[in-house]
């Protein structure tokens, strides 16, 4: 497991329990009304191919700089509590749990937005890179278009 | 010294994932990819490439950034996490 100094965010080889998350972001935490949270997971297929596992290589220093500065835009943007987010690295399997994001607010629009703004920056700023086992190959990920465009409309 | 570091598809393609410059040599990101591509055709391949990005000391950087003695640089592929 790779630690951080900061405690909002995990890059590691283990997996994480959705639970324990959303308890974390809860206790001692009467101040914020709403919990949004995003698992994203393996797939079984990817542009038609059967997938069989996935690599998550990172750069190790940078990934973290790069989403404490995610997490502090979302801070500036929104009313928003606590924050956490986790990374897998390492081979993960088809089903496995690759990134979480966790956020509290007061109310609910703050939560679901700097959310959906922490992903979708994540996806296009944080150096991580994907490589795809199929039943033809092994091959690493292109970057989306569509992700670049999603990411431009915040 | 500028310590420079490759991640990724461009580690496999490059067959190196870490070396060490003379920063005297070299004052923009632009005169380091610019070096690499002379060295081979593989590498030209690599460092003519618009998508590649760059970083200086974890943050993302254009080539006309200026490099100075230790600095780490970094050269990756468009990211595909999440």
């Amino acid at each position: 497991m790779t630690t951080t100094n900061n405690p909002e965010i995990s890059i590691q080889t283990d997996d994480f329990s959705l639970a324990d998350e959303v308890a974390l972001l809860e206790y001692d935490n009467a101040v914020d009304g709403a919990v949004v949270t995003f698992t994203g997971r393996v797939r079984n297929k990817n542009e038609g191919k059967a997938v069989t596992s996935l690599t998550l290589e990172h750069y190790p220093g940078m990934t973290e700089k790069s989403l404490a500065k995610i997490i502090t835009q979302a801070k500036e943007r929104w009313r928003i509590g606590r924050v956490k987010v986790i990374h897998r690295v390492g081979e993960l399997f088809i089903g496995d749990q690759i990134v979480f994001v966790g956020v509290t607010s007061k109310h609910r629009q703050d939560a679901f937005a700097a959310n959906e703004f922490i992903m979708d920056y994540l996806k296009v700023q944080a150096p991580f890179w994907k490589k795809e086992a199929t039943d033809t190959g092994v091959n690493w990920l292109d970057a989306k278009t569509s992700d670049e465009n999603k990411a431009a409309t915040w | 010294m500028i310590k420079v570091v490759f991640f990724a598809a461009l580690r496999e393609q490059l067959n190196c994932s870490e070396l060490s410059l003379k920063s005297n040599d070299f004052s923009t990101v632009a005169d380091i990819k610019q070096h690499f591509a002379s060295r081979d055709e593989q590498w030209q391949q690599v460092f003519t490439n618009n998508a590649l990005l760059s970083a200086v000391n974890h943050e993302m950087v254009n080539n006309d950034q200026v490099i100075k003695s230790g600095d780490e640089v970094a050269f990756f592929p468009p990211v595909t996490g999440g």
